[in-house]
């Protein structure tokens, strides 16, 4: 199976290989400058037209789908915060049920979507009971750190000392107290046949990941993680979305890597970032972010090491399964 | 927005039977800032037109020559109706070919 999908098929190499059909909006009502806007047009116009698209609660949710409108071009359904992953399984197995009794034909795929909200903390157990019952679903978490459509509650998936309304900035409490959880880690462990990190600053890196994990859905689920700023949330000028979303990947913050079959890979531009060196200092992109304004010189330090800490551990998984 | 409608008019479930019909919803008026498009300076690298998260740059088959002589198959412009002035495209625009105007509000 793994050889199978090994072979060489042509992708997405320049920009003007990237196709010119829409499947989302416009006239949706996400915020100017939304990144997980961006992030799912670039996904439909990679994915195509024959998907079946299951959303989590959550901000492209409230933004794409205000009655009597939607935004979506292709097959859509919300059911709740908690279950895309568990709606997207029943659907795949409904479309291989039907295809076996001969009561269709269909060869739609199915693409769960889900913010950080709904993946980290509401739809986890959904999600991993997916991944565990081996279903052929693309799950994609967009991930702009924070419930942000509701007032920029912390989530899982915020960084630590990053000011949200639940995690207020004084003098005792800086910010998040936690850590972001390490959610690759938990879906690699699953042992799928394909996972991947993407961000909308690097669109042609995110669409061919997005057809490399459409492929493997005959062998089992795929799951990619798509990095998409949010300025009302991150305190960032409208303009710098696409900006702040590169020098995430730039400084390291991001690492850009795919799980393709049992092996680890570094994808370009993180695959020289292994070298500290070569990654941009982290103040570029704190700077910019009014959530992290508040930040004292110890703990941009105290980030720093954190972001060292878990290259030292790509590292290792690179040396491990590389 | 379109007239409600009744009860007996919706189909079962609420479900909404024309996809993308978001595109009656001119999200434009959200804008305080409009980008310009200088033609001339632009060199159609599809940059912006790959960024704009509504979408709201159209990549048109319409020929232009521009003041040095140099002929264009391609044009790109702002669609005003959907852009929320967001100017992600002006901060992207390698060539800076792409001015953030502030809207005047007509009397």
């Amino acid at each position: 199976m793994g050889m199978a999908s090994g072979q060489i098929k042509i992708g997405i190499r320049t920009i003007w290989d990237i196709p010119k059909e829409e499947y989302f909006g416009p006239g949706q009502l996400t915020c100017a400058g939304c990144g997980p806007s961006l992030a799912v047009r670039h996904i439909l116009k990679a994915a195509g037209p024959d998907v079946i698209v299951v959303n989590a609660t959550g901000c492209i949710e409230v933004t794409s789908t205000q009655y009597p409108y939607t935004a979506w071009g292709v097959p859509y359904i919300h059911v709740a915060f908690e279950n895309a992953a568990a709606v997207a399984s029943g659907i795949e197995a409904a479309i291989k049920a039907l295809n076996r009794k001969g009561i269709a034909n269909a060869k739609a795929k199915v693409i769960a979507l889900a913010g950080d909200g709904g993946t980290y903390d509401i739809g986890m157990q959904a999600l991993s009971g997916m991944l565990e019952r081996g279903h052929g679903v693309l799950y994609v978490l967009y991930d702009n750190e924070a419930y942000m459509n509701t007032g920029i509650q912390r989530s899982g998936g915020t960084p630590r000392f990053a000011w949200t309304t639940t995690s207020p900035v004084g003098s005792r409490i800086r910010g998040k107290v936690q850590s972001k959880k390490d959610i690759m880690s938990i879906v690699i462990a699953h042992h799928i046949p394909y996972a991947a990190t993407a961000s909308i600053a690097y669109p042609i890196d995110l669409m061919n990941k997005v057809r490399k994990a459409l492929d493997a859905l005959n062998e089992g689920p795929a799951f990619l993680h798509v990095f998409a700023p949010c300025p009302p949330g991150w305190r960032i000028d409208d303009s710098k979305t696409v900006e702040i979303a590169r020098l995430a990947v730039e400084t390291g913050v991001f690492p850009l890597f795919e799980w393709d079959h049992g092996k680890f890979r570094l994808n370009p531009p993180s695959n020289m970032h292994v070298d500290k060196s070569k990654r941009k200092p982290l103040i570029n992109y704190l700077k910019p972010q009014g959530r992290f304004a508040h930040l004292k010189e110890e703990e941009i330090k105290a980030m720093e090491a954190e972001v060292d800490g878990y290259w030292d551990y790509l590292t290792r998984l690179l040396k491990a399964f590389g | 927005m379109s007239e409600l409608k009744s009860w007996t008019q919706i189909p079962i479930g609420g479900y909404i039977t024309e996809p993308q019909n978001s595109v009656k919803n001119k999200t434009g008026s959200w804008r305080t800032q409009r980008p310009v498009i200088d033609q001339d300076a632009c060199t159609r690298c599809r940059i912006c037109w790959l960024y704009c998260p509504e979408p709201a740059i159209l990549e048109l088959n319409k020929p232009y020559v521009t003041k040095s002589g140099r002929k264009y198959n391609l044009t790109f412009e702002i669609n005003y109706d959907y852009c929320k002035g967001c100017g992600i495209c002006a901060n992207e625009c390698p060539v800076k070919a792409i001015k953030m105007v502030p809207e005047v509000v007509q009397q």
